[in-house]
């Protein structure tokens, strides 16, 4: 455990070094994320400009939980960026190169790949967070902190969890697929109250991509929303079975691979 | 003549080998548009009209739109970029084309195959799923047609903006990331410019953006008279004339200052 502490570390600083190569290119990455963050905010500011609530929602608690999901949304951006598993590591044969390494395969991909600058994203969602909590008047607790980094993290694993069983997809089928961006879309629905949508939809998004459990329903534990009580406390417990069957699936799937290339 | 003609061809038949890509494609557009189809509903909440589009209209708006996306989007900028940084440029120069006019050729082929193979049954299938209505008049085709052609070209122009300036900023991932941001909000794809504050129309009036997207999804929705229709029409023509100024300046610059990265 120790030593993959001081792995983590070390990529750390390697990392730094690299991506301080390009400092003018870091500095407009840094503010196209803003940006792109930016939009989804003025568009919730425009609708609102025509009308005042969103199926019972106001707009400042659809702001809040825009910027909840913001923040374990950054985390993890910053570590799982396994998009391209499939070209980089399967077709390309890359992967025969990391089970040669002495640390677990995913941890080891996870390091390689990190983007730790879309940590920045999450501080803009705290901000949105206190900007939206303030004009609705919400009060901090002292144990709201700690519920808060258990909400992030678990949200942060159902991400996680979802996008390494699509990568293992790759383990059994070979052809390249494009379900990776299909999914960053259908994560968007997370963002939403889930009673906007139909009942397949919010059943979809509730037990098979669980993307609900980063956005709307822990925040709506903060927004003291009690009627989805039940659904706040689970998702620890989502992300935690959703990134433990992913790692089971990932050990299967590695097991399977030949390697290709050469 | 022959030979851009024969690039498009080119482009079609490649985009035409990888053609498994575009059924999922569809789907990735037919999720977003389902996003936005709920959005827009919750946001109507049983309101008839809102700044003067019916919901059906705005259904219509938001598939359209995302429909001629597939049309006008490509990624020219990405690829000027990654031949900059390889030094592929280099060879490109001297091969007997305009290597600018070249690159919109390709972006030309990539989009009609799109709007055959993507656009069109992608359309059919969204307007099963969801309460779409087209108009059967012709006039209103036609118009949709010039404009979305417009629309290409500046999108593909503002494409060749960014993709210049690697030569000058060397990486500029982030820069091609932002201006598809941009793009985004600004062309009226995530949201119709009339729902805009009034303050930030006007600014708009001022800039190229809302000739991508806005100016067709309203004349596809009947959103615009056709008087209207024309003006906006006529406004899409004279950007694309305007943009050919900026991009001719960075172009001869950018040619003088070349620097190969490599080869």
């Amino acid at each position: 455990m120790l030593y993959y502490l001081s792995m983590f570390f070390q990529y750390i600083s390697q990392y730094m070094k690299t991506r301080f190569q390009y400092r003018a290119n870091l500095f407009v990455e840094f503010f196209s994320d803003l940006m792109s963050q930016a939009v989804n905010f003025i568009f919730i500011l425009i609708v609102f400009g025509h009308t005042s609530l969103l199926h019972g929602w106001n707009r400042d608690e659809i702001i809040f939980i825009y910027g909840f999901f913001l923040v374990p949304f950054a985390v993890f951006s910053s570590f799982f960026n396994i998009w391209d598993f499939n070209e980089r590591y399967i077709v390309k044969g890359e992967l025969d190169r990391i089970l040669t390494r002495p640390i677990h395969s995913l941890f080891q991909i996870v390091l390689e790949r990190m983007e730790l600058e879309s940590l920045l994203g999450g501080l803009t969602g705290l901000v949105v967070m206190f900007y939206s909590g303030s004009r609705l008047g919400l009060e901090i607790k002292w144990y709201d902190p700690i519920l808060f980094l258990v909400f992030v993290i678990g949200g942060a694993l159902v991400y996680g969890g979802v996008f390494v069983l699509i990568a293992c997809i790759s383990f059994w089928a070979d052809a390249r697929t494009d379900i990776m961006p299909m999914m960053y879309n259908i994560s968007n629905y997370g963002r939403y109250p889930v009673d906007i949508y139909n009942s397949v939809i919010r059943f979809v998004l509730t037990w098979i991509l669980p993307f609900a459990f980063v956005g709307v329903y822990p925040a709506a534990y903060f927004l003291g929303k009690k009627e989805w009580s039940s659904y706040v406390f689970l998702t620890p417990f989502m992300g935690i079975l959703f990134f433990t069957i992913s790692i089971f699936v990932w050990n299967q799937g590695v097991k399977r691979y030949r390697g290709a290339g050469n | 003549m022959d030979k851009y003609l024969e690039m498009i061809r080119i482009r079609f038949l490649m985009m035409l080998a990888y053609r498994t890509n575009y059924y999922t494609g569809i789907l990735i557009y037919s999720i977003n548009i389902g996003a936005y189809y709920f959005l827009w509903t919750a946001i109507y909440g049983g309101k008839h009209h809102m700044v003067g589009l019916s919901v059906i209209q705005m259904t219509t708006y938001v598939a359209v739109s995302w429909m001629a996306r597939a049309f006008y989007f490509n990624n020219i900028d990405r690829e000027m970029a990654m031949e900059i940084m390889e030094g592929k440029v280099a060879v490109e120069l001297i091969k007997p084309y305009n290597y600018l006019g070249m690159k919109t050729m390709q972006g030309l082929g990539e989009g009609i195959f799109r709007l055959l193979f993507f656009s069109v049954p992608g359309l059919i299938i969204v307007s099963l799923l969801f309460p779409v209505k087209f108009t059967w008049n012709p006039t209103v085709w036609g118009l949709f047609g010039i404009s979305i052609l417009l629309s290409f070209f500046i999108n593909t122009q503002l494409n060749l903006l960014t993709g210049i300036t690697t030569f000058f900023f060397f990486n500029n991932s982030g820069l091609i990331r932002a201006k598809r941001v941009i793009i985004d909000l600004f062309s009226g794809l995530l949201l119709p410019i009339s729902f805009f504050p009034g303050w930030a129309q006007n600014v708009m009036k001022y800039l190229p953006f809302q000739g991508i997207s806005y100016i067709p999804s309203m004349i596809f929705t009947n959103g615009f008279s056709h008087q209207q229709a024309m003006n906006a029409i006529w406004q899409q023509f004279m950007w694309v004339v305007v943009l050919v100024l900026p991009i001719q300046l960075l172009w001869y610059i950018a040619k003088k200052q070349l620097i190969i990265q490599g080869g």
